[in-house]
């Protein structure tokens, strides 16, 4: 498998001339700015890690009166920060790339869905879009970028949840298909991208996609913002390149004492020590929004698992049988093994039930429940029932 | 239009079907069922109980059959051992929610979840128990709420806002507290409910019922002190076979009364009687509204509107309280038959109303909410004393150890009994304005109505608004004002429908004299008292049932029924007289939102 070593790299943060970058994509057609991010290998940095120029394609072929840009910063996933740090230090690559996905797929509208507990940002925010509004304005490009307030559920991060959500009804996944490049924002095409992927599309236009495509490995292009904390002395953003195996990472970031790493937040997967050389953070390996968190040896695995279960068993949206129901189950089953109620086997029946919910809940939160679960039982099971 | 075709496969057996059809519905064409829950044919789909999950080559998840649409070369496989892994799994999640003491349930042998508790042999205890002990909403006087049966399956939330557009349930909560309620969790009695019952047509379990007055009736029946009558709705005999042995849209008219005369019931009477009386009554009063506002230029509320249906009602004094001038006066064709049993009736039979108990048998829900209404007091006493749902009185022919489908067809006792076509089909939408156009036209021209055998076919059928003119022309003498007047009407039923024609009225855009409506789908045939399931099709066959009985009739205009006659000429005087307003009518109060 092609590895990397670990690079710090400077795409998201680094200063621009955002407009000037916007002037030259204006001149280009939607066909020849989505074959750039095809191209570049760009793939969703909010952790399903769908290729960007795929979904703007495909919102671009629709057909419609009206189409929209959304950008997700419902930036709701434990252990996850980098987009609030991008909103608050380089809001007008957002702005911009928001732009470029609008020239693309010829929409006119956009909105930047924001976490409720991010409200703080929002003055700032709405000052800096008056001034892009007008821009656009002035160059004549029609698009103009709205902000839309999330109310701290963490569900509503999932798109079609989102959806829901901006449309004033109660933030709950809708079924698909139609996925929302065909039925979005009021059954309208929609591309929903993350914050720092808009920042990187910008970017792609900047420096071209080959320049991109240096950066990364073949699966795994470019760099990735990651929120680095837990038991770390140098917790923070970090922007690195992709590919990079989680040895490279501890041995940069860890305590010296790193037991286990839980990569992508509380959906994502827990990997110990010993699969530490092995693994490559990027789609090839562990695919991660961005979060890494550091457990070295005082940690119980337990309370970690238990901390994510009482987290999902709170903030499913609740329709759904099988992360609503299977969210308790997998938290009181844990809970009764470690006091003796049920027997250690009754891990396994646990394991079964949350593989059901990986492949039968309506939704993403559901469906990767099973991965931290899995991950740290698997891993750590004396931990779980001692 | 024409609609692409697309190919796929199912269990190994190619199918080609139109493009939009779900997996579910693609699988049905091949006689496979998939179990559902959450799904219902006349709601939008939800896909959240997750029990029809299927086996899709190619994808790392199981669809939800009931939502996923087929695609090109799509290979579904229903019934692989994934697939009865998971869902054997979702429903051992649900029961592990679910206050599973069957033997003690109202709905035990009519629940969607026991059976498939049943089917997928569930062990019931490999999950932790996470059920929780909250209490019973009793506040209703028609609906009990309780939530340790709720599997969170929205059929009633998407009932009350698609059918109903009334939003008395709602989600609320997320996670694990997730539940369904209402707003700001206060009492069903102090909500917008109008007590229709279709959520609890709908819940696939014993989570939403009717509150039942079965003890109580049998106390009444077996207590010698009480003389206990027994008054039958419409649509009542359209539907009440389906839970007693017999094919949807059979009509059971006759078993029904022999049913009730050995249950011991003294006196067998029919609501058919009064609604043939609310029509002389409703009849006149849109005729001396027309007369009010074409002759002596008064202002009246027009178009008016029947008053039948009593969730229509509570839906009107909470939504429209500007239009409640525009409901007829007249009471419901039960209230009538109250007040008239413990005054008109009671001194024919020589009974002191006092030791009378008047039972109703409705097709609805909200019946038991209308005799509770303190209005509905005129006898002097409670004039209904406790109305029982179609179920009920099927639950009750049960308990009583009759055979039903071997009965002898006996006739209704009289007075009070007897009843013409015009009343029967109360029973479906349009029916009260067929009857009313049958007899008002009658009344005003000498002339029967000029549709074929007495059908007047514009204002049947499932439409959700219907709209129908009658021109009328070559009037007797005393009508001359409505010489060559069109009468413009309309038909609403199932209260989203009711809402819009409601909306058209408020903002004038409504050019109708009366309008009728019902706030149930398909008229009372599809009440919330009905039997379980309900679906189109079936209130379809019950619509075709009481057109049948209205057909068969020898008497199908309400001014024909001789004890209509008599009772006018006894008691009442005319229509719209003084006794008729004491007893015959009522009034509305407006009531708040939340």
């Amino acid at each position: 498998m092609e590895k990397k070593l670990l690079k710090k790299v400077d795409l998201i943060f680094e200063k621009c001339n955002c407009l000037n970058i916007i002037d030259k994509v204006l001149q280009r057609s939607g066909d020849d700015i989505i074959l750039d991010i095809i191209d570049s290998g760009l793939k969703g940095r909010g952790g399903a890690g769908f290729p960007t120029g795929l979904k703007w394609k495909f919102a671009k072929n629709e057909e419609a009166d009206q189409k929209y840009i959304v950008c997700n910063a419902d930036e709701g996933e434990p252990g996850t920060f980098k987009d609030r740090e991008i909103l608050d230090r380089v809001p007008e690559k957002i702005f911009a790339g928001m732009a470029v996905c609008a020239k693309a797929i010829e929409a006119t509208k956009g909105y930047i869905y924001l976490r409720g507990e991010y409200n703080f940002l929002l003055p700032a925010l709405n000052e800096k879009l008056t001034v892009f509004n007008q821009a656009m304005k002035d160059r004549k490009f029609e698009f103009s970028i709205e902000m839309r307030s999330g109310s701290g559920a963490y569900v509503c991060g999932e798109e079609t949840a989102l959806l829901e959500s901006m449309e004033g009804k109660r933030g709950e996944p809708r079924n698909k298909p139609p996925f929302p490049v065909a039925q979005g924002y009021l059954g309208k095409p929609t591309s929903i991208n993350n914050v720092e992927t808009l920042v990187f599309a910008l970017a792609i236009m900047n420096i071209g996609p080959e320049k991109f495509k240096e950066f990364g490995t073949m699966d795994s292009r470019g760099s990735k913002v990651f929120s680095i904390s837990g038991d770390t002395p140098k917790g923070g953003i970090y922007e690195l390149e992709l590919g990079m195996t989680i040895e490279d990472f501890v041995n940069e970031f860890g305590d010296g004492d790193t037991k286990a790493i839980q990569v992508g937040g509380a959906s994502g997967f827990c990997v110990p020590r010993k699969h530490f050389k092995d693994t490559i953070i990027g789609f090839e390996g562990i695919p991660t929004g961005g979060s890494m968190m550091l457990f070295n040896s005082s940690r119980s695995m337990y309370n970690v698992l238990q901390d994510y279960l009482e987290f999902f068993e709170e903030e499913s949206c609740g329709q759904c049988t099988p992360c609503r129901v299977g969210c308790q189950q997998l938290l009181k089953g844990i809970l009764a093994v470690k006091r003796g109620e049920k027997p250690p086997a009754y891990l396994e029946e646990l394991k079964k039930l949350s593989q059901t919910m990986k492949i039968a809940s309506k939704c993403g939160l559901g469906q990767s429940v099973a991965n931290p679960f899995n991950s740290i039982v698997n891993n750590f099971r004396e931990e779980i029932i001692y | 239009m024409s609609k692409y075709k697309v190919n796929l496969k199912i269990n190994n057996i190619p199918i080609s079907v139109d493009e939009g059809t779900t997996i579910l519905q693609a699988a049905k064409m091949l006689n496979f069922n998939i179990p559902t829950l959450c799904n219902h044919p006349d709601l939008c789909v939800a896909g959240n109980c997750r029990v029809c999950v299927v086996e899709q080559k190619g994808s790392r998840t199981l669809p939800a059959a009931c939502a996923v649409p087929v695609s090109e070369g799509m290979e579904i496989q229903t019934n692989s051992m994934q697939v009865r892994a998971a869902r054997k799994h979702i429903i051992e999640l649900l029961l592990s929610e679910h206050n599973s003491d069957c033997t003690k349930c109202y709905k035990n042998g009519n629940c969607e979840l026991q059976d498939l508790a049943n089917e997928y042999r569930t062990s019931n205890n490999l999950f932790i128990d996470l059920m929780k002990s909250t209490k019973m909403d009793i506040s209703s006087p028609s609906i009990v709420k309780d939530d340790t049966k709720c599997i969170r399956c929205q059929r009633c939330v998407r009932t009350c806002a698609e059918l109903q557009n009334v939003n008395a349930l709602a989600v609320v909560n997320k996670g694990h507290l997730m539940k369904i309620s209402t707003f700001l969790n206060k009492p069903l009695n102090e909500v917008v409910c109008t007590n229709c019952g279709q959520c609890v047509n709908r819940c696939p379990t014993g989570a939403l019922v009717e509150k039942n007055y079965i003890d109580e009736v049998w106390s009444a029946i077996y207590n010698p002190e009480k003389f206990v009558v027994v008054q039958t709705a419409p649509a009542v005999r359209a539907a009440l076979g389906e839970n007693l042995g017999f094919d949807i849209g059979t009509r059971v008219t006759g078993k029904m009364v022999s049913a009730l005369k050995r249950m011991g019931f003294d006196k067998v009477l029919d609501t058919d009687f009064t609604a043939d009386l609310t029509i002389m009554e409703e009849g006149t009063e849109l005729l001396t509204r027309l007369k009010k506002a074409l002759v002596d230029g008064e202002k009246v509320a027009l178009p008016m509107m029947t008053s039948c249906s009593p969730g229509w009602i509570k839906f009107q004094e909470h939504l429209f309280p500007e239009l409640l001038e525009n409901l007829s006066t007249c009471k419901s064709p039960q209230q009538m038959f109250g007040a008239l049993a413990k005054t008109y009736y009671a001194e024919k039979i020589n009974k002191n109303p006092q030791e009378m108990v008047v039972v109703s048998v409705m097709p609805c829900t909200a019946k038991k909410f209308e005799c509770d209404r303190p209005e509905m007091r005129s006898s002097g006493y409670k004039d209904v004393d406790y109305v029982l749902t179609t179920r009920e009185l099927g639950m009750m022919i049960k308990q009583a150890g009759i055979d039903f489908t071997k009965l002898e067809e006996e006739k209704y006792d009289s007075v009070l009994g007897e009843s013409t076509g015009a009343a029967v089909i109360f029973g479906a939408t349009g029916g009260v304005m067929e009857a009313a156009i049958r007899t008002a036209y009658e009344i005003v021209t000498g002339r029967e109505i000029p549709f074929v055998n007495l059908n007047v076919t514009p204002v049947r059928g499932m439409e959700g608004i219907k709209a129908a003119s009658v021109k009328i022309k070559d009037v007797k003498p005393e009508w001359a004002f409505l010489e060559g007047v069109e009468l413009n009407v309309a038909i609403a039923h199932g209260l989203v429908n009711a809402k819009q024609l409601m909306t058209q009225v408020k903002e004038g855009k409504a050019n109708y004299h009366f309008i009728e409506v019902m706030a149930c789908p398909g008229g009372c045939l599809g009440g919330g008292g009905q039997p379980i399931p309900t679906n189109m099709e079936i209130r379809k066959k019950r619509a075709e049932a009481i057109y049948q009985e209205d057909e068969n009739m020898y008497l199908r205009k309400s001014h024909e029924n001789p004890e209509v006659n008599d009772i006018y000429k006894e008691f009442l005087g005319e229509p719209l007289g003084h006794k008729s307003h004491d007893l015959l009518h009522t009034h509305y109060k407006a009531r708040k939102r939340y």
